[in-house]
């Protein structure tokens, strides 16, 4: 063998006439399904998009003007408003291949300090409401720090934070309620975002223009900052990340203390939603933003989804709600169906993501 | 010094616990050439790349890049200063873009205010950007640079971590085993592209175990035993069972390149 020979190795020669190209990228043909396969790849808030159409014309279909009036369907954009806005802040979270199960708690949390601070200390309502934003921060920060730097698993951490959060809540709050009458005297700003604009039968809250205006604001950020292709290249591989000159820690944090501001936001509309300040409300907004962000095609295991789909689960979960309600049926079919979605919409997922070079 | 090196180290030191990973280990490259790196398992020529791209800080010992003492802090202190590593993992996100991928850390913003303000990415430029590297590499019909990374094969990926090396490396492109994962043909795609970036004047450090890959492309051959360069050598000067003979420990290095 002539080592210090410079030419190609000579088993190679059986290269020769091969194609020569080093990379080729066009798209090859495809079957019907590889192209559904690929075009769901692509854009994962297809599929939910699909659905909610299809449910919102099958409900009108059945149900005629009772549901498909102004009024029914801005009736669900109000009742979805919360877990829209929080499902905002569960994305991020998941695209970060985390999840956080105490976002319902900072949300309560964040609302009875807002309503505390001005009825218990008799600080101005707008001072307070950035104390319950601190306190959501707070919060995220937390979560955050334990993720990142102490590298616990966002599972267990959410998980004890959840307990604590909720349990601070109540023991600070000593379970009292404020009461909507004294809020409406007293505080109006805390109630702020249920005011609403009113057109024809059509209601929309402010809370749901907050909702609409978030969800546009990250789609934003996802897409067009570093920032948000960080959240995304983190989520997928944290460790290319890293290599490749993302700041993995830092991201992770900001993404935690986002989510704690975000569910802040929430408890300030919550106030505008129910009225009053209560410190048993939204005991399953966690569970319900998993679901929304889940059945909106967002991938539990990172790095793939968008925050339109989160919206979308959301309202495919409030037309059924609110469809079958009309129907007359047992509330239970709702659960039943959305069980159903949660799993279909995981088992989509795992297939979209079978995919072969 | 009487030649004139881009990147040399001297006297690196690093352990780990009890374990000396780097014991005094000299290194020296030369402008335009590409450098093989070989040694056994353990014998510290990863932890030697790492010194010299920033992945750790050695415990003693200096580095000197262009004739200036460097001490990186961070793999991102060593990119900003010209020296581009590909890793073994490629560190390529697999659902982002090919375009997403080579700018990732280092994105580019539109000018002005939505750029300033807003944070607004500059996407065609990146994308037109990337695809002109692409090209340049010779990696052809980049008809859709947006493609998700996991949709390419092995060799696509190899080429697109070496072309954002290439693209961003002003001094130096330090490849750890481009070839180990790869099969004949496309091992050859990615020899010829680290041909390429001899071609165009960037000296490569090249870290593979193939040998017959190390004889063919390298200008010379640093062999690492024992944490430690054991040997220099040309690859015209010896056989690669001598190499491997001094990288075992099997035969003594030869007298005068013995560091």
């Amino acid at each position: 063998m002539s080592q210090s020979d410079k030419s190609a190795q000579t088993f190679e020669s059986g290269l020769e006439g091969s194609q020569s190209e080093v990379a080729k990228f066009d798209e090859p043909a495809r079957s019907p399904l590889k192209s559904l396969q690929h075009a769901l790849h692509v854009n994962p808030a297809l599929i939910p998009l699909i659905i909610l159409v299809l449910s919102v014309a099958g409900f009108g279909i059945i149900l005629g003007g009772r549901f498909f009036s102004p009024f029914s369907l801005t009736l669900i954009l109000q009742q979805v408003s919360i877990v829209g806005i929080v499902a905002v802040a569960q994305t991020l979270v998941i695209l970060t291949k985390g999840i956080d199960l105490s976002v319902g708690a900072i949300m309560v949390l964040s609302s009875v300090v807002m309503g505390q601070f001005t009825f218990r200390y008799g600080l101005p309502p707008e001072i307070a409401i950035l104390c319950g934003f601190a306190v959501g921060a707070l919060c995220g920060l937390v979560n955050g720090v334990l993720v990142a730097i102490v590298r616990l698993p966002p599972f267990i951490v959410t998980l004890g934070m959840w307990q604590i959060v909720l349990a601070s809540n109540f023991l600070y709050s000593r379970n009292e309620t404020i009461r909507a009458q004294d809020i409406e005297s007293n505080a109006p700003l805390l109630q702020f975002f249920g005011e609403s604009i009113r057109a024809g039968g059509a209601v929309l809250t402010y809370g749901v223009i907050a909702m609409i205006v978030l969800a546009a604001l990250f789609s934003y950020i996802l897409n067009n900052t570093a920032w948000g292709r960080h959240v995304y290249a983190v989520g997928d591989d944290a460790d290319a990340a890293q290599l490749a000159g993302v700041r993995v820690k830092r991201t992770l944090i900001s993404v935690y203390v986002l989510s704690g501001l975000i569910c802040a936001l929430a408890g300030w509309v919550l106030i505008g939603r129910i009225g009053s300040v209560s410190p048993t409300a939204g005991q399953f907004t966690n569970i319900e933003s998993i679901t929304a962000v889940v059945i909106g095609g967002i991938s539990l295991f990172g790095g793939r989804g968008s925050i339109v789909g989160a919206l979308f689960g959301a309202l495919i979960v409030g037309v059924f709600g609110l469809g079958l309600r009309l129907m007359g049926t047992d509330p239970q079919w709702t659960f039943l169906l959305i069980g159903v979605l949660i799993i279909g919409a995981v088992a989509l997922d795992q297939w979209i993501r079978r995919i072969s070079a | 010094m009487s030649e004139n090196y881009v990147l040399t180290a001297k006297g690196l030191v690093k352990r780990f616990g009890r374990v000396v990973a780097l014991d005094h280990a000299d290194f020296e490259l030369k402008p335009g050439e590409i450098l093989a790196v070989i040694g056994d398992n353990g014998a510290g020529k990863s932890t030697l790349i790492k010194a010299i791209s920033g992945a750790i800080a050695p415990d003693d010992g200096e580095i000197h890049l262009d004739g200036q003492r460097v001490q990186f802090s961070s793999p991102m202190a060593a990119r900003q200063a010209g020296i581009e590593t590909v890793y073994q993992n490629l560190a390529l996100s697999p659902a982002l873009s090919i375009a997403d991928n080579m700018f990732m850390g280092r994105e580019i913003r539109v000018a002005g205010p939505l750029g300033s303000v807003f944070k607004m990415l500059d996407k065609r430029k990146m994308e037109s950007f990337a695809r002109q590297k692409l090209s340049e590499l010779g990696l052809m019909t980049i008809q859709n640079i947006r493609q998700p990374i996991e949709t390419l094969s092995g060799g696509q990926r190899q080429g697109v971590a070496v072309a954002r090396a290439a693209a961003f490396g002003s001094r130096v492109v330090i490849l750890d085993e481009p070839t180990a994962a790869l099969g004949v043909k496309e091992s050859r795609k990615v020899l010829d592209l680290i041909l390429g970036l001899r071609e165009r004047g960037l000296p490569v450090v090249l870290i593979s175990h193939n040998m017959p890959h190390v004889f063919e492309v390298a200008d010379r051959i640093h062999i690492h035993r024992l944490g430690r360069r054991a040997a220099l050598i040309k690859p015209q000067d010896y056989s690669m069972s001598d190499a491997v003979a001094i990288m075992t420990g099997a035969m003594a290095p030869p007298e005068e390149m013995a560091a």
